[in-house]
Order: C-alpha cells, then structure tokens, then sequence
C-alpha cells in the first residue's frame, strides 16, 4: 500500500522535549500520561496447540493512542482481546506468560474479570448495538453497576453521547431502537456505550472497517478528543489510520511483536527490515 | 447454463413454490371447513319450544312470561294428537286380543317416537332422565324422528349374498281402519306448530355444563379443563425448559455427560404419548402421590413431561442464534454471565423461545393418551381453580373420543362432539394467535 506521511513528516526542530516519545508538533503531550497503564512480559496466548501470540514483552502507555497493525491472522485482535480477557469465551484459549494492568495480574488467580471489563472497554469491528432503545443501550453499563436513578442515567447518557459526537444526532430519539441508525451512528454509539461505564483503557478493534470513509473520519476526530483522557488501543489495517491517530505503534507478524515505537518514528525510520516492507506495501 | 435456461428454472420452480402452497391451502380448507360447518350447527340451530323449555327449567334463563304463551299455544296442537292416541287405546281395548297384538309392536313404536318428539306422553311417569324429559330439542332431529314416526324401517334380507339394506314401510296402512290413522298426517302437518322452531345462536354451548351426559347443554366442563390442563402444562414446562436451554448452551461444557442429556432429550421427543400417559399414572399418580388418582395437577404434569423436549428444543436455538456480538457487547461492559443471559440473551431469543412454547401449547390442549390416565374424566363439572391439585376434569381431546366411541348414544349427540372439535380447534388457534401477537410485538421492538 503506497503510503502518504505527511503527518508525521519528522520535522528537523527539536523544540519538543520529550525524550520517551517522539511525537511530532502537532500532537501535545499528555499531562499525567506516559506511564505503563498494561504490561506485557513473555505474553503468550494459544488457541488449544496454536500459539497465536508469541512472548509479547510490551509496555502501554496511559492516555495515549497506541496503534495496533499487522498483516491479516497475525494476532491482533487476540492480544487485544486479551487484555480485556474477551478471550475467555474462547473454550480452549489460554495464556502463558504476564499481563499486569495497573500492576495487577490480569490473568491472576483471583481477578474479578467482571471488574476488570468495566475498566477495560472494548468496542468491535462491527458495530453491536443491543436491540433496545438508544438511551437503554447507552444506560445498559451504568445500570448494571448499580445506578437506577432517572436523573443520573439521562446525565450520563448525555455526557456519553456528547463525548462520542452523536449527541446532535440522536437528543431527538433517544426512546427509539439503535438499530435504527447508521453503521457509523451505531459505532459511535459503541463508543458512547463503552464510555458511559468510566473505563479506563478503550480497546478498539478495527473499529472503522464497515464503516464509510466521513464516518471513519468522524470515529477517527472522536479518537482525538479521548486521547488524554483514556488510554487508547487501536488495531487497524490502514496504515494512514495509524499515523493519523495514534502516538505509538505495535507491528505484529505471525504472533511476534517486531517492532513496538512512537508512531511518527516506526512510519519514517522503522528500525526493523519487516515493519519497513509492511508499511511501504512490499507484502501484505 | 445460459440465461433463458436459468430464467426458466427460476420461474419453474417458483410456479412449483406457488403450487404446494395452494395444495397446502386446499388440504387446510379440506380439513378445517367441514369442522367449522358441522361444529357451527352445535351453536346455531333451529331450536324448538322443548330447548327452549330446557333452557328454562335448568339454567332458568329466557323469557318466562313468552314461554309460557309458547308452551299453550304447541300444547293446543299437542293436545290433538293425545287425543287421538286416547280414541285409539280406547278402539284398542275394545278389540280382540289377536287384534290387539297385532298393532302392539307397531303402536309402541309410535308412542315411543312421539316421545321423542314432543317428552313425556300423557300418563308416563316422570322419566329419570334429562333425556326423557324433553321432546327434541333441535328442529333438524325433530324432522329424523319424525320420519321414525312415519315410517318403519325394514331390513331386507332377499338377496343372501349382500348385507341386509333397510328399506322404509309406511305405518299408516298398517293401521287402516283405526282411528290412528289420522295421526300420522296431523303430526307431519303440525309438527311445526307443535315444536314451534327458531333460529337461535346458543352460546351456553360454551358457557354452560352438560346435561345428562352431553345430551344437553354445553361443554364449559371440557374448555375450560382443556385451559387447565394445557396452561398448568407451560406453567411446568416453560420455565424449566428454558432455564434447561440455558444451562445447554451456556453453561454445559461439551462432554459425555452433555451429550448425553442431549440425546436423552431427543430420544424423549419421539417417545409415544401414550408412553407419557403410562409413565403419569406410575410416577405422579402410584410413586409420588400427588394427588390420590387422576388430577389436573398429574395431568399437567405429565403434559409438561412430554412438551419440555420441544422447549428446551426450540429455546435452545432461539439462543444459539442470538448474536454472539450481543454477548460480547455485554460481557465487554462489566456484565456478569447471568445478567448477560437475564437483560440481553434472552430477551432477544425472546420470540424464538416463544414460538416454541406456542407449539408445544397447542400440543398440550390437543393431546389425549397422556390424560386418560392421568386427569380426563368423561362427564363432569367444571371445577374450581381450588381443586386443581385434586380433582380430575373433563377435557376437549379426550370427550371427543370419548363421545365419538364410548358414549351409549353417540349417534343422537353428533352435533355435541362436532361442536367440541371446534372448541378444541378454536382454543388452540386462539391460544397460538395471543402468542403469534406477543412474538410480533417483541419482535418489532427488537428490530426496532
Ligand atoms: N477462536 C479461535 N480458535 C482458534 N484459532 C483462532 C481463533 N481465533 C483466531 N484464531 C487464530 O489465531 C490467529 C490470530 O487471529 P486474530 O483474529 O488475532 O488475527 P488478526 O490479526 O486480528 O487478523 P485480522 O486482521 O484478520 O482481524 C489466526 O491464525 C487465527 O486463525
Ligand atoms: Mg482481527
């Protein structure tokens, strides 16, 4: 894929200086940000025999975006879904290795998976709305950690939506089905949804391929409003995506992590021969 | 294969799509017409002045003071005809007794069918009988019996090769020369105004109870323990088979003990009702003594024993092929397993889990060999909501077998056991109907 980088051009001022992340002019640093929010150490994870990722050793960074990519079955959505522990609905998935989440085993002995998925949001390729109205979709989290007054829900409901940008779409039919509105409306209700818990990290799972390219563009703005306030995961096949919005990158090949760096220096100066053939198009 | 080929096959086969319907339609209308026209003649009939004295007498309802009216004018034209039967037996005893013996058979048969037609004769003891009380109550069977008054039926045996056909003889000129001769022409002239005949739509055939065996009146017994024993059934069935369904597809873990429960329950769908019915009596009725003998309760019982198959069945798909993004989206959010089953799972298999409830409803009120045993009784009353756990009830599937093959008269009442097929077929069209509704509304909702 013939690749255009001017977003994340390297310019030759060195005026920002931040040292850990090479982050072009345009993208501000992130105040209280930086630190490693998930942990991985020799993080393996196997379908049954199949070991689809391979003794990942990486470290995210809260409020950032990190930027997941990799040619097709090289196990991007099984790390992410990992993280979050989705994988759990996977009869014969299990994992060696550590995954620390704040400094908390996330496959330790006694984590409550419930609470970790309530910090740990997730939203999908497709876009899954439940078949209920807007406001109970949105309402459906808060709900179910307790939360039954009127007032408060329509709060956070709104608060929610506006933070997704669809706000100014819906206000007018919040009582109406979900499915009712558009593959891109329904993803950002997704959004809205996974928000309207307060996780803490938002897991994305190619959250833009059914989606059209203004659509894309809008999850791709809201991406840049959460950005500092939550630390994002992204997985994406389009590259440009991936310099777009995110500040780091992780390139996967076959379940190996090759090359995890700041995003503007992975896309420019990539330091290992396969991550440079993958983003310029060499193989696919 | 080139386009015009293609096309064709298309069109053949959506004329072929077409042509089952409406051989489907047409085996329907064969099936449900005669059962609506023959069952409507339960509720609308031309009734005479003896239904309408019968409606009077035993469930005190119509107008009195009009009946009375009604009963003095049949009784004027009545009255002629006993004449003539007093002019005659007074002729009789003035006879010779070969004479005498001579009319006997024929003139019994002659008071006997009068009694049919218009109840007890002058100087007849008051039958026992509801039966025997009334003449006939329904215009249609006044014009039969009349013809039994007319005529005698004779078999005739001349050719030995062939069953023996009747044949009808005229009894007038067997009484040539007596009196009674003018009766004949006098009640085929005034029956009518003997029976004075009405339409009338008798709705107690749904409301009331029976009479003397369902020889009169309705068949509220039999509906409304058909609702009993169908609805206490789901109330078993229902729950236990979804929350079966449940355990099936999210909890069991694939294994020998899973499969087998699976298959147990295959096996158990394909059992012969009957065996149901059997295995009833054995277990709820002799080991568990829910009740001393039959019961609605050991009848719903064993209904819910043979419908749960088809719900786990049906439940089981319905949330096989809920989305699994729904489940994701869920659990993604911080939901526990069970609330993810209780607010998203099953209210969206909702309609797929109904579907099979409605089927195995409809089973319930239509099945027969489970309740024989278990809680039909022939003739009854309708029982209270109180005495379900105890008493047996009469109900639809089984009365009309019963009516059909067992019951001492089931010539004479035909038009009683036509009227509980449609019931039967009424209450179960009706019940899938309130549960088409519910799964379409729920359904829209979902969609929405
Ligand atoms: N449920 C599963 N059972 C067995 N193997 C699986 C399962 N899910 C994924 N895999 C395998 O694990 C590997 C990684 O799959 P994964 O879905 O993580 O790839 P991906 O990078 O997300 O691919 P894509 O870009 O196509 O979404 C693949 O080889 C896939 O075949
Ligand atoms: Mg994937």
């Amino acid at each position: 894929m013939p690749m255009t980088l001017e977003a994340t051009e390297p310019k030759k001022s060195k005026d920002s200086s931040v040292r850990d992340i090479y982050l072009p002019p345009e993208r501000k640093k992130v105040s209280g940000g930086g630190v490693p929010h998930v942990s991985a150490k020799n993080f393996s994870i196997y379908y049954g025999e199949f070991e689809a990722v391979k003794k990942v050793s990486a470290d995210i960074m809260s409020k950032y975006v990190t930027a997941i990519i990799g040619p097709s079955g090289c196990g991007k959505s099984t790390f992410l879904r990992s993280i979050n522990r989705m994988n759990d609905l996977i009869p014969n998935c299990h994992t060696t290795g550590a995954l620390m989440f704040d400094g908390e085993d996330v496959y330790g002995k006694f984590t409550d998976e419930v609470l970790l998925r309530k910090k740990i949001g997730m939203v999908f390729q497709k876009p899954n709305p439940f078949p209920k109205s807007i406001f109970d979709n949105i309402a459906y989290g808060p709900r179910l950690h307790g939360i039954k007054d009127r007032k408060t829900l329509e709060g956070i409901v709104e608060k929610s939506l506006r933070k997704a940008a669809l706000w100014d779409e819906v206000c007018d039919r919040l009582d109406k089905n979900a499915l009712g509105l558009s593959g891109g409306q329904q993803q950002r209700l997704c959004v809205a949804r996974t928000l309207a818990v307060e996780p803490e990290i938002l897991l994305l799972d190619e959250p833009t391929s059914a989606l059209d390219p203004k659509a894309t563009a809008k999850i791709e703005d809201l991406i840049q409003e959460l950005r500092g306030s939550y630390t994002i995961m992204i997985v994406t096949h389009n590259m440009q995506q991936a310099s777009r919005v995110s500040d780091y990158t992780m390139f996967f090949y076959e379940g190996v992590l090759i090359e995890h760096a700041p995003t503007a220096q992975l896309f420019t100066r990539p330091k290992d021969q396969m991550t440079e053939d993958y983003i310029t198009g060499r193989f696919s | 294969m080139n386009l015009g080929t293609r096309k064709l096959l298309d069109r053949s086969f959506t004329a072929l799509g077409i042509g089952s319907i409406v051989i489907m339609g047409l085996a329907l209308l064969v099936v449900l017409a005669p059962i609506v026209s023959k069952g409507v003649g339960a509720l609308v009939f031309r009734e005479t002045i003896e239904h309408r004295k019968l409606l009077s007498t035993e469930f005190h309802r119509g107008d009195g003071r009009e009946l009375e009216k009604e009963i003095a004018l049949s009784n004027g034209y009545r009255q002629k005809a006993f004449d003539m039967l007093a002019v005659f037996d007074q002729e009789l005893e003035q006879m010779t007794p070969e004479r005498q013996e001579q009319y006997r058979e024929s003139y019994d048969q002659v008071k006997t069918a009068l009694r049919g037609l218009l109840g007890p004769l002058p100087g007849d003891t008051d039958p026992e009988l509801a039966r025997n009380r009334y003449g006939q109550t329904r215009w249609d069977k006044a014009e039969e019996k009349l013809r039994e008054l007319l005529y005698e039926q004779k078999w005739d045996y001349s050719n030995p090769d062939v069953i023996a056909k009747p044949y009808d003889v005229s009894r007038a000129p067997g009484f040539a020369g007596t009196s009674l001769v003018r009766l004949f022409p006098y009640v085929e002239q005034n029956l009518d105004k003997m029976l004075l005949p009405e339409w009338t739509f008798y709705w107690g055939f749904i409301t009331d109870s029976s009479i003397d065996a369902h020889f009169f009146g309705g068949i509220w017994p039999e509906i409304q323990g058909t609702l009993f024993l169908a609805i206490g059934a789901m109330l078993f069935a229902f729950p236990l088979g979804v929350i079966a369904a449940v355990y099936f597809t999210e909890y069991a873990r694939d294994g020998f003990l899973t499969s087998m429960l699976r298959s147990a329950n295959s096996t158990l769908a394909g059992v012969p009702s009957i065996v149901f019915g059997l295995f009833g009596l054995a277990f709820f009725i002799n080991t568990l003594h829910v009740s001393e003998s039959k019961s609605v309760l050991a009848g719903s019982l064993t209904l819910a024993i043979m419908i749960l198959p088809t719900i786990i069945r049906a439940s089981e798909e319905a949330i096989l092929s809920v989305p699994k993004t729904y489940k994701e989206a869920s659990l993604g959010l911080g939901s526990t397993k069970w609330n993810t089953i209780m607010t998203v799972i099953l209210p969206a298999a909702l309609p797929g889990i109904l579907t099979g409830g409605v089927i195995s409803l409809g089973r319930a009120a239509g099945e027969t060999a489970p309740i024989i045993f278990t809680a039909a009784v022939s003739v009854g009353t309708a029982i209270g909501l109180g005495d379900v756990l105890s008493s047996p009830t009469p109900a639809l599937s089984w009365n009309i077998y019963n009516l059909a093959s067992e019951h001492e008269a089931a010539a004479q009442i035909r038009h009683v056991q036509y009227g509980m097929v449609l019931a039967l077929v009424t209450v179960v069209l009706l019940l899938n109907l309130s549960a088409v509704i519910l799964r379409a509304r729920i359904s829209k909702k979902l969609k929405g």
